[in-house]
C-alpha cells in the first residue's frame, strides 16, 4: 500500500441529477447550450411568496431505477443521492462486489437534509400547524430517517455495499464542496481506498422558500423566470433556489492506473476556512476565501497562473459576487483578470449542499471537454465585478486545472483544486 | 402593547419589537435617548434589521419596500418610514 | 512525525449537571437526571421521560441579542465552547485567527426552532418566518455560530452520523491538528425535546416507554427496553501537543489516540455488525493492545438486539469480563451526537481521578459476560479508554483516549 504522504486521490466517476439535465449527458449538454431550467415554481402554488421561481428537477424516481419501497421510505434528497451514487459507480467501471468493504466508504453532503419530508410530515402531524402536541399516529414510519440525514449516507452505503467510513458532511452552502474534500481526505490518510462521495439537496418546499424570502436572499425576478438567476450582473437581485445532486467514486490513484480506470481528474488541493464574521452577511473584502484558495492550491503545488478556469460560487445576491470577485483579485493577483470565471447557477440555481458537487461534476467536464461553460444571463456586468466571466457562450478553452469554491451561510468558505495527475508539480 | 389599531408607531413600539425580534446589547441603555444612534451603534446589524422590519409588516399590517428598509440608518429614520406609511394605509 | 492531539479544556451540559464539575459530581454520585418530560405535556405520547437539561440560564451566559436567533442546543454550544476555552486558559480573541477550528456533529440540528418556524409557516403563513430560519435550525449552525462567536478563521466541519457523529467529529478535529491547525473546538450539543422532535425520535421505534425513571433506560438487563433520550453534550479543546506545551496549558487531560468508523453490512445479508471491527481498528490506530485498554464507555442502546451486539464485541476483542465497561448516559439519556462527547469528557475524567463512573438501575443479565460498572463508582487506574458510539442505519465509531504522557 501506497505510503501516506504518497497517496493520491483521483475521481473515477461521475453521477448528476440538476435541473435540466439528469445524467451527465444532459447536465453537459445544459451547460454548454448555456440554457437555463430557472422556471416558476410548480411543486406547490408559490403565489404566497416572494421569491416564486425556481430550478426545478422533473424526476421520475421509477425511471431511475429506484423501487416502491425506496421511493416511499427516502426523502427526495435521499432519492437524489441513491441514483447518482449508481450512476457514478457504473460510469467508474469499478467491481465494488470485489472490493474490502470495510476500504470502502461513503460520504455525503446535505445543507438542509430531508427538508421536504419534514415539512410534509410537520403539516400533517401538526394538522396544518393547529397542533402543539403534534400527533404521532399521524407519522410516517420512516420519520426518524428525515430527521437525521445520515440516512442519506446510510441509502448510499447500502446501495454500493460500503462498510468503511460513511457520514454526512452538513456545512451549509458548502457541503458540496466539503463533502468530496472529506472523501479525498479519508482516502489519503490511508484509512479508505474508495470513496463515493458527492451532495444532494432537495429544497424547494415552502418552509425554505419562506425563510429566504425573510431575508431577501432569493430573487423575487417572478416575472422573468428563465432570466431570473444573474450572476455578476448590475442586475442581480438574489439567488434562485435549486434542488440536485452529484455523487463521485474517489479512488487511490495508484490503484486506479493499476486497473486502468479512466481518470477525470485529481482531487489536487482543498482546503476550507471560516470568515467568523456573521452567520448570511459577508465582508467585501473575501480574504477568508482567498485565505482557502491560497492553501488549496499550496496543496495542489500549483501557482495561480495554472489555474485554467475558475469555477465560482457566483450566486447571484449582491453581496456574494462582490465578495468572490475580490477573493479572486486577492488569491489569484494579476491571474483573476486574465482566467475565465463562470457560475453555473446562471443555468441551475443554487442547490444549497448539492450545488458544490454538481459544479465539481462540471469542473471535471470543462477539463474532459476543453469548454468552460458560461455564465448565463450576463449582459450588463457589474462594475464592481471586472473579471471574464464567459457571458452567455460557452468557450472551448484548454482546461487542465480548474479552481471551485463555494461560500455559505455560517462563515464556510472552501476552495478545491482539480487537475491531471500527470502535470508537473512544483 | 400594540398601537397598531390607533395608526400610530412610538419609539417604545420600536423598542419593544427590537427587544423581541433581535435581543438588546448589554451595553446600550435601549430605554435611553436612541432616536438618533445608528442602529449599528445599538448593535443590529442588517438581519436584526429585516427581522423587525418583517415584525412591523406583520403588526401593522403595512408593507415596507426592500430598500427602504435597509436605507434607514437610524430608529428616527425608522420610525418616519413606519408613520408615514401607517398614515398612507386607506382607514 | 505525526501531530499528537491532546485535550485541554471540557465544556459540559447534562441533565443531571451543567459544567464539568457538576457533572462529574453528580455522575460519581450515581444521580440520574432522567425525568418526566417538563418541556410539554407527554401524556399523549407513549414515551415520556427524557433527560432534560434544567437551570440552564441562556439569559445570563449569552448576550441577549443572540437569544432570539439560536435554539436551545445552539445555545449550550456556545456556552459549552465558553467554558471549555476558560477550562483551557484560552483567551481566543489573543491565537491567530485562522489557527483555529471548530469540529461540531449534529443529529437533527436546532429542531426546536425549526418545529416554531414551521408552525409560523402552516399556521400563520410565509411571512411569520424569521429571518433567523435561515440558518438557525440547520446541521452546521453550531460550527458557524462557535467560529463567530470566537473569531475561529480556521478551518470548520460538521458531521452527522446519528449518535456516532460526535466521535467522527472530535476525529475530524485530529486530522485537521495533524494537518497543521494547531487549536479546534471539537464535539456535539444536541436537543430535540419538543413535541416534533419527540414524534420524529418516537419513529425509530428504540426508545423506551417506561414511566419509571430508575427502571426505563436498561442496557445489558435483562428488561431492556429501549433508551430514553436526553439533551446536550459536550465540546473539547483540543491542541496539538506542543502547541499545548509551549503555552503551558493549565492541565492536559490526555489524547486522542486512536479511531476507527465502520458501517454496518446491510440488513438482511446475515454477516455481523462492523462494530468489533471499529474497536479492533482504533485500538491498532491508537497502537494499544487490549490489555492496554482500562475502561470501555458503552454505546448502551438498551435493545436486547443492540445490547447483544455491542457485548458480543467487546467480549470478542477484550475477552469475557475482560475490561471494566460502564455507561454512565444511564444517568443522562442518550444526547444523540452530544452523547460520545460527553463519554470522552468522562473518560478523561476517570484518567485524571483514577476512578471509574457506574452504570445505574441496571441488573446485569448474565448472557452479556461483560464486567459493568454498576451503582457505585470503581476506583482503578485508567491509562486508556475506549468509547463506543453507534448510530442509527449501523453507524460504528471507537475511539480511544490514553493518559498525558
Amino acid at each position: 500500500m501506497t505510503a501516506a504522504g504518497d497517496r493520491r486521490v483521483v475521481i473515477t466517476g461521475i453521477g448528476v441529477i440538476a435541473p435540466g439535465g439528469v445524467g451527465v449527458k444532459d447536465f453537459w449538454q445544459l451547460l454548454t447550450d448555456g440554457r437555463t431550467a430557472t422556471r416558476r415554481i410548480s411543486f406547490f402554488d408559490p403565489s404566497p411568496f416572494r421569491s416564486q421561481v425556481a430550478a426545478e428537477v422533473d424526476f421520475d424516481p421509477e425511471l431511475h431505477g429506484l423501487r416502491p419501497q425506496e421511493i416511499r421510505r427516502m426523502d427526495r434528497a435521499a432519492q437524489f443521492a441513491v441514483v447518482t451514487a449508481r450512476q457514478a459507480v457504473r460510469d467508474s467501471g469499478l467491481e465494488f462486489d470485489a472490493l474490502d468493504p470495510l476500504r470502502t466508504g461513503v460520504t455525503i453532503g446535505s445543507a438542509v437534509g430531508a427538508t421536504m419530508g419534514l415539512d410534509q410530515e410537520y403539516r400533517t402531524v401538526s394538522d396544518g400547524g393547529r397542533l402543539d402536541l403534534v400527533d404521532h399516529r399521524y407519522a410516517v414510519p420512516h420519520l426518524y430517517n428525515y430527521l437525521v440525514p445520515s440516512s442519506f449516507a446510510a441509502e448510499v452505503a447500502w446501495a454500493v455495499g460500503a462498510e468503511g467510513p460513511v457520514s454526512v458532511v452538513s456545512t451549509g452552502c458548502t457541503s458540496g464542496l466539503d463533502a468530496v474534500g472529506y472523501a479525498a481526505e479519508v482516502i489519503r490518510e490511508g484509512t479508505a481506498d474508495v470513496m463515493v462521495a458527492g451532495a444532494t439537496d432537495a429544497p424547494i418546499s415552502p418552509i425554505t422558500v419562506a425563510c429566504f424570502d425573510a431575508i431577501k436572499a432569493t430573487t423575487p425576478r417572478n416575472d422573468d423566470p428563465e432570466h431570473a438567476s444573474r450572476p455578476f450582473d448590475a442586475s442581480r437581485n438574489g439567488f434562485v433556489l435549486g434542488e440536485g445532486a452529484a455523487v463521485f467514486v474517489l479512488e487511490e490513484l495508484s490503484v486506479a492506473r493499476a486497473r486502468g480506470a479512466t481518470i477525470y481528474a485529481e482531487v489536487a488541493g482543498y482546503a476550507t476556512r471560516s470568515n467568523a464574521f456573521h452567520m448570511t452577511g459577508l465582508r467585501p473584502d473575501g480574504r477568508e476565501m482567498a485565505e482557502a484558495i491560497r492553501v488549496a492550491l499550496a496543496e495542489a503545488r500549483l501557482d495561480p497562473e495554472d489555474i485554467d478556469y475558475v469555477n465560482a460560487h457566483g450566486s447571484g445576491t449582491k453581496q456574494n459576487d462582490r465578495h468572490e470577485t475580490a477573493a479572486f483579485k486577492r488569491s489569484l493577483g494579476e491571474h483573476a483578470w486574465r482566467v475565465p470565471v463562470s457560475s453555473i447557477k446562471s443555468m441551475i440555481g443554487h442547490s444549497l449542499g448539492a450545488i458544490g458537487s454538481i459544479e465539481i461534476a462540471a469542473s471535471v467536464l470543462a477539463m474532459t471537454h476543453h469548454v468552460v461553460p458560461p455564465t448565463a444571463n450576463l449582459h450588463n456586468p457589474d462594475p464592481e465585478c471586472d473579471l471574464d466571466y464567459v457571458p452567455l457562450v460557452a468557450r472551448d478553452w484548454r482546461t487542465d486545472a480548474v479552481l471551485s469554491v463555494g461560500s455559505g451561510f455560517g462563515g464556510f468558505q472552501s476552495a478545491m483544486v482539480l487537475a491531471r495527475p500527470d502535470r508537473d508539480r512544483r | 402593547m400594540s398601537t397598531a389599531q390607533t395608526g400610530s408607531f412610538t419609539d417604545d413600539d420600536l423598542r419593544r419589537i427590537l427587544r423581541e425580534g433581535a435581543g438588546s446589547d448589554e451595553s446600550v441603555d435601549l430605554d435611553g435617548d436612541i432616536l438618533d444612534s445608528t442602529f449599528e451603534e445599538l448593535g443590529y446589524d442588517s438581519l436584526a434589521l429585516l427581522e423587525t422590519g418583517s415584525r412591523i409588516e406583520r403588526e401593522y399590517q403595512i408593507t415596507l419596500e426592500d430598500d427602504a428598509v435597509s436605507g434607514v440608518r437610524t430608529p428616527r429614520e425608522l420610525i418616519d418610514l413606519v408613520q408615514q406609511r401607517l398614515a398612507a394605509r386607506p382607514s | 512525525m505525526t501531530a499528537r492531539a491532546v485535550v485541554t479544556g471540557l465544556g459540559i451540559v447534562a441533565s443531571n449537571g451543567i459544567g464539568r464539575d457538576a457533572y462529574w459530581a453528580a455522575t460519581l454520585a450515581g444521580r440520574s437526571g432522567i425525568g418526566r418530560i417538563t418541556r410539554f405535556d407527554p401524556t399523549p405520547y407513549p414515551a415520556r421521560l427524557a433527560g432534560e437539561v434544567s437551570g440552564f440560564a441562556a439569559e445570563e451566559l449569552l448576550p441577549s441579542r443572540l437569544l432570539p436567533q439560536t435554539d436551545r442546543m445552539t445555545r449550550f454550544a456556545l456556552v459549552g465552547a465558553d467554558w471549555a476555552f476558560a477550562d483551557a486558559g484560552i483567551r481566543p480573541q489573543e491565537l491567530p485567527e485562522f489557527d483555529m477550528g471548530v469540529a461540531t456533529a449534529s443529529h437533527a440540528g436546532g429542531f426546536e426552532f425549526g418545529q416554531n418556524e414551521l408552525k409560523a409557516l402552516w399556521s400563520r403563513g410565509g411571512q411569520y418566518v424569521s429571518a433567523y430560519q435561515s440558518f438557525a435550525w440547520f446541521y452546521a449552525v453550531n460550527s458557524g455560530q462557535i467560529s463567530i462567536r470566537n473569531g475561529m478563521r480556521g478551518p470548520s466541519s460538521v458531521v452527522v452520523s446519528d449518535q456516532a457523529g460526535g466521535l467522527d467529529a472530535v476525529a475530524q478535529a485530529r486530522r485537521q491538528i495533524r494537518k497543521g491547525i494547531p487549536l479546534m473546538v471539537a464535539g456535539a450539543m444536541d436537543s430535540s425535546i419538543c413535541p416534533w422532535g419527540w414524534v420524529a425520535q418516537l419513529a425509530c421505534g428504540r426508545i423506551s416507554v417506561s414511566e419509571a425513571p430508575d427502571r426505563a433506560y436498561l442496557p445489558f438487563d435483562a428488561e431492556a427496553c429501549g433508551y430514553v433520550p436526553g439533551e446536550g453534550g459536550a465540546l473539547l479543546i483540543i491542541e496539538e501537543a506542543d502547541h499545548a506545551r509551549r503555552r503551558e496549558a493549565p492541565q492536559v487531560y490526555g489524547e486522542i489516540a486512536g479511531y476507527a468508523a465502520t458501517f454496518d453490512p446491510r440488513p438482511g445479508s446475515g454477516r455481523d455488525s462492523g462494530l468489533r471491527r471499529a474497536i479492533e481498528q482504533a485500538l491498532r490506530d491508537a497502537e494499544i493492545p487490549p490489555d492496554g485498554i482500562d475502561v470501555v464507555f458503552a454505546d448502551a442502546a438498551a435493545t436486547p438486539e443492540l445490547d447483544q451486539v455491542e457485548a458480543t464485541a467487546i467480549t470478542g476483542v477484550f475477552g469475557p469480563g475482560g475490561v471494566p465497561v460502564t455507561a454512565p448516559k444511564t444517568m443522562t439519556g442518550r444526547l444523540y451526537s452530544g452523547a460520545a462527547p460527553l463519554d470522552l469528557a468522562a473518560a478523561l475524567l476517570s484518567i485524571r481521578d483514577g476512578i471509574i463512573p457506574p452504570t445505574t438501575h441496571v441488573r446485569l443479565a448474565d448472557r452479556y459476560e461483560i464486567d459493568l460498572v454498576r451503582n457505585a463508582p470503581r476506583t482503578a487506574p485508567v491509562r486508556a479508554a475506549l468509547v463506543l458510539a453507534r448510530g442509527y442505519g449501523g453507524f460504528n465509531s471507537a475511539m480511544v483516549v490514553r493518559a498525558p504522557t
